[in-house]
């Protein structure tokens, strides 16, 4: 019964955790169909604006919920600027720069922090269940990501802002035709998928630890989660993560956590042999 | 065969030439390894010309036929009694993988940006695997995959019959050098046959070629099939100048090939090779400047990353095209000027609305 | 000789969503027969055009070549039973020559060796060899109109389907398409689909009219042509 609980929640926890690294991808896959390369560096970097601002003194929480997306978000900001704004519309040339930018963020943060891990002390120690123990963390990232993704569902379902994005996903010249510069929304697109992404690093950060190359951890998962789910934010992300999750945790338990992940990501592999346009291309084609 | 065509080859031969005698005989053992190392990355440079520049396939995940040559010549190597005859399993291998992979892409209609991503993941998948095989449980008869360490007793390439006389780090340069040449000229002369040209057509408008009655799956299978084995022949003799290790998989060697082919040029072939060859001695020239007294400023990612970003912001047509192009504007301006009747009877096709 | 019939459509159906743009079509095409599809736009001519020849599926209903179904068969399949296809909007080689373009055409059907004769013989049927060596994408329309269709006749398949074929060329190039449309039906089928009144008067000996996905009217160009029905669905917009 203990055991039964632990992998549920284990599960559960899996799947949250896949659902926030493709959060911010997602975000900007969806909106803007672009494939953000630097994606793994934005949680990288998230990681560090929670590292450093904590060292300098401030509160952890804070650190994470507030220092880290902020910052990441203005980093997206300053890059929207200089390298996606020229490319809009060339999907594979912005693929290819911002994978430049990948590179460039790990080389530049290499620079300021050596090439070494750094780390968090998770807080909040764990929950024991029976014979077997949870980190209560864990479960608080399982729960700011179930909020996240509620947040995202009233933003877009409920508010003025909402609708333009909702009409921005379905076609591109939608925005236009809505009365808002299209430039606008893809810059407050790339910005909010930073900062979300600046989030989610933060949060993990202190599961994984922060090194420059972390990135690229995270990046074949991220990717293709979001690829799985096709181009609907929420139910995209959702849906693969939970499928892709579950093969995950599945593997996990049979064998290494490792080879988990390489389960994984050959079973997406294999899903888009079969859905090219990833799920939500093929079903729940009017969802978020 | 154009004035232009005759020039190059006589260029290629030139540095083929160079490459093969004039450097050996100043040789260093270090030239010598570096040399072998930067022709087995040239050669995956090529293989991704192949697949990008002329059959417009966008596979980031290159590396994974590099890598997975190396490690199945190093696996095979030390089970078998022949080295040779592990590298032609690996390159075989790299084939064979790469043939699988592209049926499961090219039958499943998978497009552009999609195909990037995937392949990039299967790289990234065995990058993964490999890594994590440090455990004693991760050995293949005589070999252990030595996970994030890789196989450092990979075993060097020995002639037919001597397997107790592996080759020397010169004798692996040439063959590498030789390699390189060879699948030069095998990417060049693929491109004149009825398939190449077919692969270009395919890459231009597949929707023509289909209603034109070529089933473009079948194309592309076969050079993505091919640009694995070429990919693998680079891996095999990079694990004979190195050792194998789970970075051949990495994303920062995919990310370089995409940076050397981008840089030097998409569509042609010399290109990409040149690319390589320069940014390789840029990032071993940063490397050296970071093993320096604690001054790391410019870190080999930061200027790589760098020289992406701006080359697909500005430099869109990469080093040898504009080269050419540049080439073509003087002797167009050089002849204008010895006869304007002449210029205007020869305008060439570019000018045109 | 005009006996069994090369192409027959059967209850042709094509949704799309809840629309029906084809709705139970059935046609009949002889040997060495020259047909036009005519009618206003959305009548569903340029649907049933690609149903023919594997761009679309049909939702229901059968395509046979020659008595052989071929419908919802691959672009390529359909390709090589001898169907040669110029779509409406030009779809060619971009980044090639115009040699290079028609050599990837014959080179489909035809030995190396005598491929590039072909693909020359095709380029002068169309009158432009002189482009032999642009790059097409450079071309002006109507010059890659004649590329495309270059490319499609030195297949020289059985039957040609051309969707929109003189479209955005000027009058004395559509006064040559004319002519040679009526030539090539000398050794192949054809299939013309087209909006130009007058260009269809000059080359069609049948024409099947198409209103609103279905089959309003078909026979000799002269009475359908002549037909009140036809007038009032499509003349006479055109007119208005």
């Amino acid at each position: 019964m203990d055991y039964a609980l632990i992998v549920i929640l284990q599960l559960v926890v899996t799947i949250a955790n896949l659902a926030l690294i493709s959060a911010g991808l997602a975000v900007i896959f969806g909106m803007m169909r672009i494939i953000n390369m630097a994606h793994g560096e934005f949680l990288m970097l998230g990681g560090y604006a929670a590292l450093v601002s904590h060292q300098a003194g401030l509160n952890l929480w804070l650190a994470i919920f507030v220092a880290a997306p902020v910052t990441v978000g203005l980093i997206g900001a300053v890059l929207e600027r200089l390298v996606i704004r020229r490319l809009y519309g060339r999907m594979i040339d912005t693929m290819l720069a911002t994978w430049g930018v990948s590179l460039a963020l790990v080389g530049v943060v290499t620079v300021i922090f050596g090439n070494r891990v750094s780390g968090i002390s998770p807080p909040l120690g764990s929950v024991p269940i029976g014979g077997y123990a949870i980190g209560l963390y864990e479960l608080l990232t399982a729960g700011v990501t179930s909020l996240l993704f509620l947040g995202g569902w009233f933003v877009l379902r409920r508010t003025p802002v909402g609708l333009i994005a909702r009409g921005a996903m379905q076609n591109r010249d939608m925005a236009a035709a809505l009365g808002v510069d299209p430039a606008k929304v893809y810059a407050t697109t790339f910005v909010t998928g930073a900062a979300i992404s600046g989030l989610a690093g933060a949060l993990i950060a202190p599961i994984t630890g922060v090194a420059p190359s972390i990135g690229a951890v995270y990046i074949a998962k991220a990717f293709i989660t979001v690829i799985s789910g096709g181009t609907a934010i929420l139910t995209g992300a959702l849906s693969a993560s939970a499928l892709l999750g579950s093969v995950n945790t599945a593997f996990s338990f049979v064998m290494t956590p490792v080879l988990g992940e390489v389960a994984l990501l050959a079973a997406a592999v294999l899903l888009l042999r079969v859905l090219p346009q990833g799920i939500t291309g093929r079903f729940f084609r009017r969802s978020l | 065969m154009t004035l232009r065509d005759a020039l190059g080859w006589l260029l290629v031969g030139a540095a083929a030439l160079y490459a093969l005698v004039a450097v050996p005989a100043g040789g260093e053992l270090t030239t010598m390894i570096n040399g072998s190392i930067y022709a087995s990355y040239a050669i995956l440079a090529l293989s991704l010309a192949l697949i990008w520049g002329y059959a417009g396939i966008l596979s980031f995940g290159q590396a994974a036929f590099f890598g997975l040559a190396g490690y199945v010549y190093a696996v095979a190597g030390l089970n078998l009694e022949s080295t040779p005859l592990a590298a032609v399993i690996a390159v075989a291998a790299a084939a064979g993988f790469a043939a699988l992979l592209g049926y499961f892409m090219f039958w499943g209609r998978i497009s552009d940006v999609y195909l990037g991503v995937i392949t990039l993941t299967v790289s990234l998948i065995l990058y993964r695997f490999i890594n994590q095989t440090a455990g004693e449980e991760w050995t293949i008869g005589a070999a252990p995959l030595g996970g994030f360490n890789g196989i450092p007793s990979t075993p060097i390439l020995a002639p037919p019959g001597h397997p107790d006389e592996p080759f020397l780090p010169e004798q692996i340069y040439m063959l590498a050098v030789a390699a390189l040449f060879a699948c030069y000229v095998i990417c060049k002369l693929a491109m004149a046959t009825r398939f190449g040209r077919a692969v270009i057509a395919i890459r231009e408008n597949e929707g023509r070629a289909e209603l034109l009655g070529y089933d473009t799956r079948l194309y592309k299978l076969g050079i993505f099939t091919l640009g694995g084995a070429i990919a693998g022949v680079g891996g095999v003799l990079f694990a004979n100048s190195v050792f194998v290790s789970p970075n051949m998989f990495s994303l920062q060697t995919n990310g370089q090939v995409i940076i050397w082919v981008i840089v030097g040029g998409l569509g042609t072939f010399a290109g990409p090779v040149i690319g390589c060859f320069l940014l390789m001695a840029l990032s071993t020239g940063l490397g050296s400047l970071d093993a320096g007294p604690s001054f790391a400023v410019l870190d080999p990612n930061l200027v790589m990353g760098v020289v992406l970003t701006l080359c697909v912001l500005g430099l869109r047509q990469g080093l040898l095209p504009t080269a050419l192009a540049f080439g073509g504007r003087l002797v167009a301006k050089a002849r204008a000027t010895r006869g304007r009747g002449a210029a205007e009877l020869r305008r060439p096709a570019e000018e045109r609305p | 000789m005009i006996g069994a019939p090369l192409l027959e459509a059967e209850g042709l159906i094509m949704r799309f969503g809840g629309v029906t743009a084809v709705a139970g079509v059935d046609f009949s095409l002889g040997e060495g027969e020259l047909h036009c599809l005519v009618g206003p736009n959305g009548a569903g001519k340029s649907t049933f055009f690609k149903m023919l020849c594997g761009q679309l599926k049909p939702t229901a209903g059968d395509v046979r070549l020659r008595g052989r179904s071929i419908a919802g068969l691959p672009a390529a399949r359909i390709a090589r039973l001898g169907v040669g296809v110029k779509t409406q909007v030009p779809s060619l080689f971009d980044g090639l020559t115009a040699m290079a373009s028609v050599r990837v055409a014959t080179d489909a059907v035809l030995p190396p060796t005598l491929s590039r004769r072909r693909a020359e013989e095709a380029l002068e049927r169309m009158g432009v060899s002189r482009l032999a060596g642009h790059v097409v994408g450079r071309l002006a329309h109507g010059q890659r109109q004649l590329v495309e269709l270059a490319m499609v006749i030195a297949q020289k398949p059985d039957l040609i389907l051309l969707d929109e074929p003189a479209a955005g060329m000027t009058g004395a190039e559509v006064d040559r398409l004319g002519d040679l449309i009526v030539e090539l039906a000398r050794s192949s089928s054809v299939i013309v689909v087209e909006h130009d009144m007058a260009f269809i008067r000059r080359i069609a000996r049948t024409v099947t009219v198409f209103s609103q996905g279905r089959v309003l009217a078909q026979g000799p160009a002269a009475e359908v042509l002549a037909d009140a029905r036809v007038r009032d669905v499509y003349l006479g917009k055109e007119a208005a």
